[in-house]
């Protein structure tokens, strides 16, 4: 889609993407004396003012701890962390508000299944299989595992779009797969996965199925009983919300075998030196004081994306991404690594000549934000033979005129570093 | 292009970082060391032979990293060579001064380093990057540990 073409889209009101970064504060800015391009979405996301003020108010006016206290405050706290809750469920259309498990992040929801079902329910011989795309919080944790239990784990290919290979997928899967944990959106590639075909070919193996969220939910509407996995992760800051808050959603008749994953307050239901029970999922997952004012933010957020719609944010940025690839594309010797036809609003790239640390220095000095690195997924870069790549990384804020910015940043690179 | 990405990349450190020198193995070194850089993947190995007097007869590099560690490794094998060891050690703090500490002034150096400073004051553009010090000091770690017999070294 050319740029006109979009500006018109915009003008019929499809969505104004002018009055959401208007929503950002953070992007009034000037960086190294340009304006702020903010292309590191992937990474983290920025915050709109509706989720700032949330989480003030929550300070200012309803703080104290949850759960605990028969006083005011105490209730008014429970009251407003719980309806995040109910807001984040309904946001991933959950069966209940039950089945939303407030952890850290993403990190700690894949950290979770592994020490509470993989401790519990897996043994010795036993396979999980992830993807060659995957991040290394969906790797390390079941190397972990490994070596405390002696499963094996399986890792499906991918090809040379960074497409996950199908095939592959289903000749992996047999009687002692147990679990697939597997990316919705490659946050290395842009890669979008086959979710619900992964899932049915699970299931039908008799694994149980975990997706890794983080890159889809900022994108696109999900709808975690249509997807039909048992466990879906994702982290709020990726998702305009604050850090040190994410979510692990669990089939509630899943979550309700598990055993605790960390023990303290708040998750048991009485405790002796004898003997102690604990709460039902989703409190029994949650030891100790949760992050309060984070889990308020985060459902501002969804409420944030829901009221600008996320098929609407979905094709604003789908635009963006045609754009950027066509406007790379045009830089001497770029090569974009991820070319898959089903791509979220990312754009990894080498340039023949120039490591993208220097990449990345340099566009920096032009005020745009990329990053440059392994992306916390160096077997996606050992897959593709480079150490590392450059990552633009699209959100909502993000318009065409910053698609040019960073081609003409990326022009002074070339400059410094002819191909 | 502002004054600090000229200063970061100058002419000595586009050529450097094209064509480092001394870009090869050492067949049989008397002290080898592994360089990585787990934030950026930056990794190189550092190869040195150290006569009987205590100098550095040969040292050399192989490795992948962005232009700033590659030239930087380029730049400190050849200053370090011809060196004894305790020369090439206080070289490189001064080096590292050279690189974070504004106020540094390579004129208070001795002669023989004044000299190698001189050479090396193309990677003091960096004092304005603090993120890529790390980059211009991998090889000189690397270095270090080779001296001193260690296998490998980082910049965390």
């Amino acid at each position: 889609m050319t740029l006109a073409a979009v500006s018109l889209a915009d003008n019929r009101g499809r969505f104004d993407v002018e009055r959401a970064r208007a929503d950002f504060p953070i992007l009034k800015q000037r960086i190294n004396g340009r304006p702020l391009v903010y292309l590191d979405n992937a990474a983290s996301a920025q915050k709109p003012t509706l989720v700032l003020d949330a989480m003030r108010d929550v300070y200012e006016t309803t703080y104290a701890n949850v759960h605990r206290g028969v006083h005011t405050l105490s209730q008014r706290a429970t009251v407003v962390f719980e309806a995040a809750r109910e807001k984040v469920a309904r946001f991933l259309n959950a069966g209940s508000a039950d089945e939303i498990v407030f952890v850290r992040g993403a990190t700690e929801a894949i950290n979770l299944v592994a020490g509470s079902l993989g401790r519990r329910y897996l043994a010795a011989g036993d396979e999980v299989v992830i993807s060659e795309m995957e991040h290394h919080a969906n790797i390390v944790p079941w190397q972990l595992l490994r070596e405390e239990k002696g499963i094996i784990l399986r890792v499906v290919p991918i090809d040379d779009d960074g497409v996950l290979k199908l095939d592959a997928y289903r000749a992996l899967l047999g009687p002692r797969t147990r679990l697939v944990s597997i990316a919705h959106v490659s946050n290395a590639l842009g890669t979008v996965n086959p979710v619900a075909e992964i899932v049915r070919e699970a299931h039908r193996a008799g694994a149980f199925v975990l997706i890794d969220g983080c890159q889809a939910v900022p994108h696109y509407p999900v709808d975690v009983r249509e997807l039909g996995a048992d466990f879906y992760a994702l982290s709020s800051h990726k998702l305009y919300g604050p850090t040190s808050v994410g979510v692990l959603w669990g089939r509630g008749e899943v979550l309700a075998e598990m055993p605790p994953y960390q023990g303290g307050g708040e998750m048991i239901a009485s405790v002796s030196f004898d003997k102690t029970t604990f709460k039902k999922p989703p409190h029994r997952f949650e030891a100790g004081t949760p992050a309060i004012a984070e889990a308020v933010g985060l459902g501002a957020a969804v409420d944030y994306l829901t009221g600008l719609g996320l098929a609407a944010v979905h094709a604003h940025e789908d635009a963006l991404l045609a754009y950027a690839t066509r406007r790379l594309g045009e830089v001497p010797g770029l090569r974009i690594i991820g070319t898959a036809p089903e791509k979220a609003a990312i754009v990894s790239f080498v340039m023949d000549g120039v490591h993208p640390h220097d990449i990345g220095t340099i566009v920096d000095q032009y005020g745009v934000a990329i990053r440059a690195g392994h992306h916390c997924a160096q077997p996606v870069m050992d897959r593709f033979g480079v150490a590392a790549t450059a990552r633009a990384s699209f959100a909502l804020y993000n318009t065409m005129a910053e698609v040019d910015a960073l081609t003409e940043a990326l022009a002074a690179v070339r400059e410094l570093f002819p191909a | 292009m502002n004054g600090d990405l000229r200063e970061l990349y100058q002419e000595v450190i586009l050529d450097h970082g094209r064509s480092p020198r001394n870009f090869r193995l050492i067949e049989h070194p008397t002290g080898f060391a592994h360089g990585h850089n787990p934030m950026c993947g930056d990794a190189l190995t550092v190869f040195l032979i150290v006569g009987a007097d205590g100098r550095i007869a040969d040292v050399a590099f192989q490795g992948k990293g962005c232009a700033i560690s590659v030239a930087s490794a380029s730049l400190m094998t050849e200053v370090v060579k011809g060196r004894s060891v305790a020369d090439a050690e206080r070289l490189f703090a001064a080096f590292q001064r050279m690189c974070t500490d504004d106020s540094f002034d390579p004129d208070t150096a001795d002669g023989d380093d004044r000299d190698a400073l001189e050479r090396l004051q193309a990677l003091e553009g960096v004092r304005a990057f603090p993120i890529r010090v790390k980059c211009a000091t991998l090889a000189w770690h690397t270095l270090n540990a080779a001296l001193a017999g260690e296998s490998g070294a980082t910049t965390e």
